[in-house]
Parts: C-alpha cells; structure tokens; sequence
C-alpha cells in the first residue's frame, strides 16, 4: 500500500435487489487518495456517486472489496468500530446540511466534539465558527439561517475535530451561484490550513475544476482519472 | 463525554426547542393524578393505624342485641380480665322545644379500657384527654348538639325520662361506629347508671349491648377462642384486628374506586406519551444517522437517550408528586369530614408509588420506539428513502400493555380487582373504540356529499381514521366522566326525589311498646294528624331453615352473611300494604290467622336461596317459632311506608315481645308536634327521613365532587391525547396548509377547515360519551335505584356541545401556527 495513501479502495462492489432483478450499483473500483488531495467524484446521475462516497466513508458496506482509511481496513470493523473511526478521522457535509434542528448554530459544531469527549468543545467550536464568520450568529437554531449561513456551519462542524479526510455530498447543490462560490472557497481554505484530504461528489463542474483531481463514474465503474 | 454529560445536554436542548413539552406534562398529569389519591388514602391509612390501639376502647369487644349475661362478666374476670359495658342506641334528646336524633352511648365506670375520651370544657375550647367517665346526673356530647339545641355546657337536658346535665363538649371517644347514618348523628356519653331511669330502653328495643374486654394478650386469645365458638346470631366478636367502623370501611371503598379512576387518567396520560415518543422519535431519526455519521456508536446513542428519558422521568415525577400532594388538600376537604379522625401527614410511600408509576408509563411507553434509534441507518444522511426504520409496533404495543398490567397491579394492590378493572377498562375502551368507528364511517360517507370547504377539514378526520379514534375514545372518556357526574346523576336524584308524592311519609316512630299504641294514636288525633297505621315489630333471628341449623358461613355473599347473622324486624298483619304485591304464592286468609305461614319479600329470598314451602324457624327472645312460606312478595322500599321483609299472620307471633313502627307525613310547619309528642312519649325514638334525605344527597355529592376532581385529571390526560395528537401531526399539517396557501387558500379558508376538523371531532365525542354515559345511567338506574330512566336528548345536546366547542378551540389553539406561519418559510424547511 502507499505509504501516502489516506485511503485505498481495491475491488469495491455494490449490487442491490430491486424489484427488476440485481443492480449493480458499483463496479470493481480500485483507487489511491494520498494525504491533502483534492478530489471530486463526477458523473450523471445514478452513476454511483454517492454509493461510492457511502461506502469510502463506512456508511454502508459493499457486496465485495476492501476500502483502507489510514490503514485500517473500514470493512474488518462492525459498525461501531466505523462509527469510532469516523469520530477520528472523518468529517462530513452534506448537500441538505443535515444539521441538527433542536442544536443552535454553536450547539451543532460542538456535537462532534462532544461526541469524542473534548471538554474544549464550546471554545473549540466558537473558533471554527469566527472562522466561517458566523460568530454572530452562534445561538441561532438552524431554521433562523440561510442555506448558506446553515452550510458554513456545517463546514464548521465537518473541519471542527481536525479530521484526516473530508467527505462532502454536493456542498452546493441546495445553494445559489454565489453562496455556493462562497462555500467552495471556504471549503478549499480550510482544505489548505488543516492539510485534510477533500473528496468530493458533485455535479458542479466549477468545483471539480478547482480539485486537484477527478475521478468520473459511469455506471458504476470508474471510467476516468485526471 | 460520557453518554450522561452529553444526554442532559441534549435533554436541555430538546427541552428548549419544544421537543419534550408534551411527554413531560402527559407524565406530570399521570403522576400528579394518582399521588393525589394515594396521598389521601395513605393520610387515611396511617390515621387508622394510629389510632387501631384505642380504636376499640379493649383488646377484645363482644356484643349483643340482648343484654350481657352475668355468666359471661364471671367468666371473664375469672380469666382476669378486666372489663367495661356500654349500651348503645339512636335517641332523640330535647331541651326546651327543640329534638335532637343522637347515638347515645351509657358507659360503665371502667371505661375506655384502652384509649382516653378527649373532651372539652366549653365548645371551641381545647380538648383534653381523661380516662374517666360522665359522672351520674350528667352527659358529654357532641358539639353538634349543643348547637342544634341552643344550650352551653352546664345547662340540662331531657334524655328519656331523665334530665340531666351537660358536663362536657364530646370530640371523640373510642369505638365509634354507628354506621353510615347514625355514624353522622352527633353523640352523647352518659353513666350507664342513669340509664333505667331514662326508661329509653324497653323489650324489644334496637339497643347494641357491649362488653369491652381488656388484659394480657394470651389470656385474652383464649377468651377469644371460647367464645367465638358458642357465638349466637346477633353476637359479634371483635378484636383490633378487625376493629374497622363502617364508615372507614366505605371510605376504603372510596379509595380503591378513587385509585382506579386516577388509574384511567393514567391510561390515557400513557396514550399521550406513546404518541409523543413516537413524534419524538420520526424527529431524531435525522439527528441519530448524523450522530452515527459523526461517530457515535450504538450502544452510545442508546445510553444517551435512555439517560435522556431516565431524567425526564425524574423531572416529570417529581412534578407530578409534588402537584399530586398539593391536589390531594381537595380531596381532603371533599372526604376527610368521612373519615372523623383528624388525619396525620402522609410518609413516603406514596412519592415511592408515584415515581413508580411514573417510571412505569414513561419507559413503558417510550423505550420501545427509543431504543430503535440508535438502529437507524447512517445511510440516511445522504438518502432520506433509505433510512427510515420500520417501527415494530407490536414489541411496543405489548410493553406498552404490560406496562399498563403493571400500574393496575400497582393501584388496586389485588389480582382479582386489577383483572376486573383490565376486563372493564378494555370493554369500555372497545365499545368507544367501536362507537367511534361507527360515527367515522357515517361521516366518510357524508363527506362525499358535503360542499368543497367543508371537504378540507372533514377529510383529515377520516384520511388520520387511527388517531381520529384515539383521539375522540380520549376526549369521550374525559366527556363520559363529566355527563355522567354533571348530568346523569342529577337527572337520576330527580327522577327519584320526583317520585315521591308529596305526602310521602317523612318521619319513622319507632320503639313504641305496645301500651303506648292507643294512646299515641289518641295523640295525634287530638293534634289534628291523620292517624297512621302501627306495625308490630318482633326483633328475630333466624336459627334454621327446613330445620337445619344456619351459619353465616352458609351465603357465599357478603349481604347473604349478614342477613343471616343479624336480627330481623319481623312483622304480622291481617291485609297486605298497598305497596306490596304478591310474586308468588298467595296470602292468608282470616280463618289462616294463626296459621304457621310467612310471606317473604322477593329479593332476600333471592338472596338467601328461599322458595316457596321452604321452613323457617326464628328465635327471639328464648322462643322459637316455625313457619312456612306460603308467598313471596315484592315491595316498593321506595314509598318510605314502614316495610319488613318477613311478614306472618296476626296470631302466629302474639306471643313474642313486640315494640310499634310507624311512618307519617308531618308538614315541616307542623314540627313543633313532635317535641310535645316526646315530651309525652319519651323512649321513642323518632327517624327525621328528609333529614336522613338530605344527610344522604349531601354525602353523595361529597363523594361527587371527590370523584369529579379526580376526573378532571382525566379530562387533562384527555386534552394530553388531543396535544400529543395534534403534535405528532403537525409537521404533516404545516406542509400541508403551506402547499394549500402557495396554491392561493386563504387564512379564512385554513381555519375554518381546522375549526370544523375539531369541532366535528369533538362532536362525534361528545355524541359517543353521551351514549355510553346514558348506558351506565340506565343500568345504574335500573340495578340500583330501581328506576325507569331514559336519558334526555339534552344529555346528547349537552355532550355535543361541550364536545364541540371544547375540542374545536383547544384544537384551533394546538395548531394556530399552521396557519400563521409564512408558506415560504416553511417550504423551505422541508
């Protein structure tokens, strides 16, 4: 394996049953992503995109193949073991936020925090959030901000724990071309300052143009990586 | 952070964002609902078991309706006991011209062997405690009668033949009993020495004679095992043990039914938190996959949530007690002159309970979905379609049902009580249930022929078909309660009381001896009073049936024992009552008059197992007599004409001492006629019916108000329902209305479509819970107070009414958002 990979996937496969017969909804991937790439995942819809990111991120498991995050083989842990890798060494944003409706703005990037015992997690937190520049807005409840506002808090709270590797599902698909500018920009900056591997999925061809990497998807094969 | 840290974390920022509102005020109502009753019945318990040593004023009580033998005092003594007689009866006492109806009691020197009379020197002055006894010439009694007769302690009184002297207030004395009735008649203590001159007690007066008996325990038992041997019927033995006075025993009653109708709040409470754990739930589905995607592990997110219940609980029980302790004072007010002892504050048992029951609901009713969330699929972060989990409804529909066994259980403290109250509460819940059903239907046909703006809001009721259901069986308890007490009680004392004629008979002489019938009947001639009829009265018991011996042990049911253990009023008369008739056999003739024949009303037949020809030997008085039933008869008790259920002919009883009954009408204008007539006729004794009446309407809505209080607990834990209900709909609901206002509906239109749904709702309610409470009414009125009783269309106007405008603000109250809120703003949310 090498030595610089973040993460190496040999092999992965995902069929499901449906009710037209077997799909198969990931083919016989295999790639390398060394520590602070960036790299965005491309393709049509229904290509296998987001079963990809699911699966590298140990959110589900494959049919078949092996998916190595820092050296540890995601799919030897059940998932809890997953759940603490994650809490390690992942972060996470989503195209619909996925912020936690009863949590303020402060609250929401705490969580992770909180989840792996920090007992710095309000300071911690309050500084990612100067960082996006919502500081002002930390006591807000996700519905009292823009789409915008609710994205960069969930980038706070994706880069908040330091994680290794950062997933993110379509950032700016819910947004305008200007906030969603905003949020790409953000997302790079922090991407530079923390050294974090960035692997994204998105339609936007603005945003994969800015990684270092892409990678297209067909049908669930890899047909592409430049 | 541990999974504690971080659960009251987020139980505070649930709280705060409104998550928790109604789980915790459904548990408050709960917990709050049954600590007020078993605050009250533990006040009520400890009270009894405090004063259980001087309860009985001995150790061991023998009594009689016959004097006590001489024997029996030797006998006593010689095992060295000590001992002590009292003789009681109800009375009439006069001063100046005014009667007062007392329990007196005539005590000898020795008593109380156990215990003290407390007594005050004046009235309102404070009680002392002394061991001694009125001195001869002199009374104690109750303040009641100081009062009613205008007099202060040092004036005198007429007791029988007898004047004598107030020496004290009475507050209380041991053993009190009385029962219901005269239990409420103020009392009198006077020396037993006093009593032969009173001249008040005559053969064939009702006069309980007692021997207190008091000394080491086993001597005492063993005294006990004789006599309980040779016991006659009419005799009783009674130890502390057993030492409940009637009225406590009627209370206890008043308690179970008290604890079971708390119970039935619970039950719905319960409902309301099955529904909000089940919103609370739908809403974390999100926030455990992101959790699990930030990290969490399972059994972590487990722990966070039971932690968060675990100190919900706490919280909600604690409220709930606390609320229960300062509700239970109402209880007090309503009950606690019932129990006639003061009552001692509660211990701890009740907080144990209320917490328990607490708990109970609470974990009962949420773990079950909660302990899902933690199997949510993280997958659901990036699919939405992917993560929702099937919820297993019957996993949570069987704790939830244990659960509930469990709370039963809990208040009824007895298997076979808590089986009834299940079998009850479900026949009830399915009848509404099946009622409810039944008006939905009705009404998803006539929505398909209603006008378009009606259409919006009576579609909801029947498209949400399984919450409309548990919503209206909700409200139709609460409503059912409410008519039952507010509007089926009054109709049925009016439906009686409008029964009687207005010359009903409303004053009972008895006692009277035999000389005194002429001149009595002269009396009320010469005061311009239509004579009434005078019936003889032969106290009896009954010793054999078809000569074999009767026990108590003989009736398996309890009114079957008691009959047989007591002494009856037998009667004769040549010409039956005009409120009798005959059901079976045939009556005397005149030439039968000495004819060993008896004729037996219908129902203590029923209740003793008598047919026609059956023989009947009664014993009074060192004779016996045996005579046969020639007829059964049933009778109107409710004429208030002096009534017996065993009559024989004319001649068969002449030899048996006999006193006279009478029942009269006395114009309330006319009172002063009976203070001449008892200044006359001291020893009788005269039964004021309208007082009795009015004692009894006052205790029954006593006991009314107690209950309803109660039951507005029910009627909160019904309103829990209609929230929880409206809550785990309301997502649902603002998407919808949102979509209608984007699509050009107005704010009128929404409302109005939200004000039918409840009203309507609320209706069909009121509808159901008139008609079972109408069901109940007439059962009641018919097994109970004999009564044709059809309930009024105002019963239904009354349930529909209340049911429509309560249900339909409290429900345009629950969703007044819906339409406030900005259709954009909420779009966006979703």
């Amino acid at each position: 394996m090498n030595m610089n990979a973040v993460l190496k996937v040999k092999g992965l496969t995902k069929r499901v049953v449906s009710p037209e017969g077997e799909l198969t909804l990931l083919n016989n991937v295999a790639l390398d992503i060394k520590v602070a790439e960036s790299v965005a995942i491309i393709g049509a819809s229904g290509a296998g995109k987001s079963t990809l990111l699911g699966l590298l991120a140990g959110l589900d498991v494959p049919t078949s193949g092996q998916v190595w995050l820092d050296g540890v083989d995601l799919f030897a842990l059940d998932e809890d073991g997953r759940a603490r890798l994650r809490a390690e060494k992942v972060g996470f944003v989503f195209q619909s936020f996925q912020l936690l409706s009863n949590l303020t703005a402060l609250e929401n990037v705490m969580l992770p925090l909180e989840l792996t015992g920090r007992t710095d997690a309000a300071d911690v937190a309050l500084q990612v959030l100067e960082r996006v520049g919502l500081e002002s807005r930390q006591g807000h409840y996700p519905k009292q901000l823009s789409g915008g506002e609710q994205q960069r808090v969930a980038i706070a709270r994706a880069f908040a724990p330091r994680p290794k590797i950062l997933f993110a599902d379509e950032p700016t698909g819910n947004l305008d071309v200007k906030t969603g500018g905003t949020i790409i920009d953000l997302l790079f900056e922090l991407n530079a300052e923390q050294g974090t591997t960035l692997m994204l999925v998105t339609h936007d061809s603005h945003l994969a143009d800015r990684c270092l990497r892409q990678l297209e998807l067909e049908e669930g094969c890899l047909r592409g990586d430049t | 952070m541990t999974a504690l840290q971080l659960g009251l974390r987020q139980l505070w920022r649930d709280w705060r964002a409104g998550e928790l509102i109604v789980l915790l005020l459904a548990l408050i109502v709960a917990v709050a609902s049954v600590s007020s009753v078993n605050f009250f019945t533990n006040r009520i318990q400890l009270a009894l078991a405090n004063q259980s040593n001087d309860l009985l004023g001995g150790d061991l009580v023998y009594s009689s309706g016959n004097p006590i033998a001489a024997e029996k005092i030797a006998t006593a003594v010689a095992a060295g006991l000590q001992t002590a007689e009292t003789v009681e009866f109800p009375t009439m006492v006069l001063a100046a011209d005014s009667s007062q109806l007392v329990a007196l009691k005539a005590v000898s020197h020795a008593y109380p062997l156990r215990g003290g009379v407390h007594i005050a020197n004046a009235l309102f002055a404070p009680a002392k405690t002394v061991a001694e006894t009125p001195a001869v010439g002199s009374v104690w009694v109750g303040s009641q009668v100081l009062t009613q007769l205008g007099l202060e302690v040092g004036d005198r009184l007429t007791v029988g033949a007898v004047e004598l002297v107030v020496a004290a207030v009475l507050i209380n004395e041991p053993e009190q009993s009385g029962g219901m009735l005269f239990g409420f008649a103020p009392r009198l203590l006077m020396n037993i020495n006093d009593l032969p001159r009173t001249q008040l007690v005559q053969p064939a007066s009702r006069v309980t004679h007692r021997l207190l008996l008091a000394g080491k325990t086993d001597r005492v038992a063993a005294l006990q095992r004789d006599w309980q041997n040779q016991l006659e019927p009419g005799e009783r033995l009674t130890s502390i043990k057993d030492a409940r006075p009637q009225v406590t025993t009627a209370l206890q009653r008043a308690e179970a039914f008290l604890g079971l109708a708390a119970l039935v709040s619970v039950l719905l409470a319960a409902t309301a938190v099955a529904m909000a754990a089940r919103r609370y739930v739908s809403r974390h589905l999100d926030n455990c996959a992101v959790m699990r995607c930030l990290g969490a592990e399972q059994g972590f997110i487990s722990r966070l949530y039971l932690w968060q219940m675990l100190v919900l609980g706490l919280m909600g029980c604690g409220a709930g007690v606390l609320l229960g302790y300062l509700a239970q004072w109402g209880l007090v007010a309503f009950l606690g002159p019932f129990a006639g002892i003061e009552l001692p504050p509660a211990n701890g048992w009740p907080v144990v309970l209320g917490f328990l029951t607490g708990m109970i609901t609470l974990l009962g009713f949420t773990l079950p979905p909660i302990m899902q969330l933690a199997n949510v699929p993280t997958l659901r972060v990036l699919n939405r379609e992917l993560g929702s989990i099937g919820f297993n409804t019957l996993t949570a529909y069987v704790v939830g049902g244990l659960a509930f066994v469990l709370l039963t259980l809990l208040q009824a403290q007895n298997i076979k009580l808590a089986a009834s109250v299940l079998m009850g509460l479900l026949l009830l819940l399915f009848v509404l249930a099946l009622l409810a059903t039944v008006l939905l239907l009705l009404l998803k046909w006539s929505v398909n022929r209603a006008g378009a703006s009606w259409r919006f809001g009576l579609v909801n009721i029947s498209r949400r078909a399984r919450h409309s259901i548990i919503q209206m069986v909700g409200f139709s308890i609460g409503l059912m309660a409410l008519l039952l007490l507010a509007v089926v009680r009054t109709d049925l004392l009016d439906e009686w009381q409008g029964r009687l004629a207005d010359n009903t008979p409303n004053r009972f002489l008895i006692n009277i001896q035999p000389a005194q019938v002429e001149p009595i009947k002269a009396f009320f001639s010469t005061e311009n009073i239509d004579v009434p009829v005078f019936h003889p009265m032969v106290r009896a018991r009954l010793v054999a049936i078809n000569d074999v011996a009767v026990t108590a042990d003989d009736f398996e049911s309890e009114r079957g024992k008691r009959l047989a253990s007591r002494e009856f009023n037998l009667s004769w008369a040549a010409v039956m009552q005009q409120d009798n008739q005959i059901v079976a056999g045939r009556w005397w003739t005149d030439s039968e008059s000495a004819w060993p024949m008896l004729s037996v009303e219908a129902g203590l037949a029923k209740e003793l197992g008598l047919v026609l020809g059956d023989r009947l030997t009664y014993s009074a008085a060192g004779q016996t007599v045996t005579a046969e039933i020639s007829s059964l008869r049933s009778v109107d008790w409710g004429s208030f004409n002096a009534n017996f259920f065993v009559l024989a002919p004319p001649q068969l009883l002449v030899d048996f001492p006999a006193s006279y009954i009478t029942a009269f009408y006395l114009p309330e204008s006319q009172h002063a006629f009976l203070n001449r007539l008892l200044q006359q006729f001291g020893n009788i004794t005269v039964f004021d019916v309208a007082g009795i009446l009015a004692q009894v309407r006052s205790i029954v809505e006593r006991i009314t108000l107690a209950v309803e209080y109660v039951f507005l607990f029910t009627l909160l834990a019904g309103l829990m329902v209609m929230y929880a209900a409206i809550h785990s709909t309301l997502d649902e609901r603002v998407r919808e209305a949102a979509i209608l206002r984007t699509l050009g509906a107005s704010r009128r239109q929404l409302l109005t479509g939200i004000v039918l749904e409840y009203a309507v709702l609320g209706l069909l309610s009121g509808i159901v819970a008139a008609t079972v409470a109408g069901g109940v009414g007439m059962l009641v009125a018919e097994r109970i107070f004999d009564l044709d009783y059809v309930p009024g269309f105002s019963l239904w106007l009354a349930g529909g009414l209340i049911g429509a405008v309560g249900v339909g603000l409290a429900g345009v109250w629950g969703t007044r958002f819906v339409v406030n809120q900005s259709p954009l703003k909420t779009l966006r949310q979703f």
